[in-house]
């Protein structure tokens, strides 16, 4: 039994990371079906200051629910139209955007059924590792039987939730620390 | 659908004293961008099981030698880094995606926003990628990255470091670190590195030197391997 290599920061200088293309926008192609949808994100901190210098990461099942991994049992082989998986940093408003398709559900605890929802890992200088959360989708009427967000006190969920803007287009805040602070999880 | 047939190996927590906290006043940045509540406890579910595992791109083998990425070779002390990806039972974890960025020779990135007055490298860009063999190893070869400064606080200095990126078989293993070189007088006094509680968790960032990996008349090897959450023995349905 070993131990876990700890997390270190991010660091301010990770776009060096992002340098290949290769790696970064497997999210929505033109053929992929499903709902396009985009999500703008804004990161700020405890003192209101946008976060500039962020690393966000999606994970993300298809349309159908599916997961692209291997350990999804219905899901035989790589998904050619959809990764699932997409990276960016914010810019010097703290903000983001993910162009994606909206996720189906994927079953939960106990063979439930989640509501559709986005994983989002953050990480950023002054993080000593990653943020996990989530983006739901206030538009969803499944929100209300979600088995995760039901862990989660009424008041803090709206933190987790995207809001629609125009059909197809949300936004979705994430503040840090102090008032109005996003959920984060432990998983 | 048949869900109640799906059993799922549940990851190990990573224990608080293993990590960093979040909350570390020494290292200053942390001050306004670490939350203040708990984390929210949740199970893993398919969707934190699975991540991105799949080859999403071709990896060219310059991707893996960062001193070939350009027509002549970076300033520098030229160098192997070398190790195994595995999980904390000791298993290899192969065909994992491996990324590194670092700054050159001088201790600058070739990064806009890096104001170090050192001087940049035109031939070295710092950043390489690659995928685990079949036994969960990796190499890279590199030059030493320099010592930098920074504003943590007065006459503040990062030791050497390589950040490191890896991915393992799901989102839950998702790691972003940074990797040590012995002996660096610098360590003693780096709060992003003395932010982690327990001693060996510490030390485990520091690469070894190693002869054996050490190639004759061309470049010093150092080891560094990455440990990434173990799973539990059995299964459980979902
Ligand atoms: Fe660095």
């Amino acid at each position: 039994m070993r131990f876990p290599t700890p997390f270190q920061t991010v660091g301010p200088f990770f776009s060096l990371l992002l340098s290949s293309e290769r790696y970064c926008a497997l999210l929505r192609k033109e053929q992929t079906p499903g709902q396009a949808v985009s999500v703008k994100g804004t990161i700020h901190d405890g003192v209101g200051q946008p976060v500039t210098d962020a690393l966000i990461e999606i994970w993300q099942a298809n349309s159908s629910g599916c997961c692209n991994h291997p350990e999804d049992p219905r899901t035989k082989e790589p998904n050619g139209t959809f990764g699932g998986f997409d990276r960016a940093h914010t810019d010097d408003r703290g903000s983001f955007v993910v162009e994606t398709i909206k996720p189906g559900r994927v079953p939960g605890p106990n063979g439930k059924m989640q509501a559709p929802h986005l994983l989002l890992s953050l990480f950023a200088r002054g993080l000593l590792t990653r943020l996990v959360t989530r983006i739901y989708f206030d538009d969803e009427s499944s929100n209300t039987d979600d088995p995760i967000l039901a862990l989660v006190t009424p008041n803090r969920r709206p933190t987790l939730i995207a809001t629609s803007v125009v059909p197809g287009s949300y936004r979705f805040e994430v503040v840090l620390q102090g008032p109005g602070e996003t959920v984060f999880f432990n998983v | 659908m048949e869900d109640s047939k799906v059993q799922l190996n549940r990851y190990q927590n990573r224990l608080a004293s293993h990590d960093p906290p979040n909350n570390s006043p020494k290292y200053r940045a942390t001050t306004n961008r670490h939350p203040k509540q708990p984390l929210v406890i949740i199970p893993q579910t398919l969707s934190e099981v699975t991540g991105p595992v799949y080859d999403y791109g071709q990896i060219e083998p310059t991707d893996s030698d960062l001193t070939c990425q350009h027509p002549a070779e970076p300033i520098g002390e030229r160098i192997i880094v070398s190790g195994r990806l595995l999980d904390t039972e000791d298993r290899p974890i192969p065909n994992s995606l491996v990324e590194i960025w670092q700054a050159n020779a001088a201790g600058r990135y070739a990064h806009r926003r890096d104001t170090h007055s050192a001087p940049l490298d035109r031939n070295f860009s710092g950043a390489g990628r690659m995928l685990t063999d079949k036994n969960g190893h990796f190499r890279f070869i590199t030059i030493k990255p320099g010592a930098y400064p920074w504003d943590n606080h007065v006459n503040a200095w990062r030791p050497a470091h390589i950040h490191f990126s890896v991915f393992g078989q799901s989102f839950l293993t998702r790691l972003v670190t940074q990797m040590y070189f012995p002996n660096d007088p610098l360590l003693e006094f780096d709060p992003i590195f003395n932010a982690i509680e327990d001693n060996q968790s510490r030390q485990s960032l520091i690469a070894a030197f190693d002869l054996e990996l050490t190639e004759p008349g061309w470049a010093l090897g150092y080891r560094f391997d990455i440990v990434l959450r173990g799973r539990h023995a059995t299964a459980t349905g979902l």
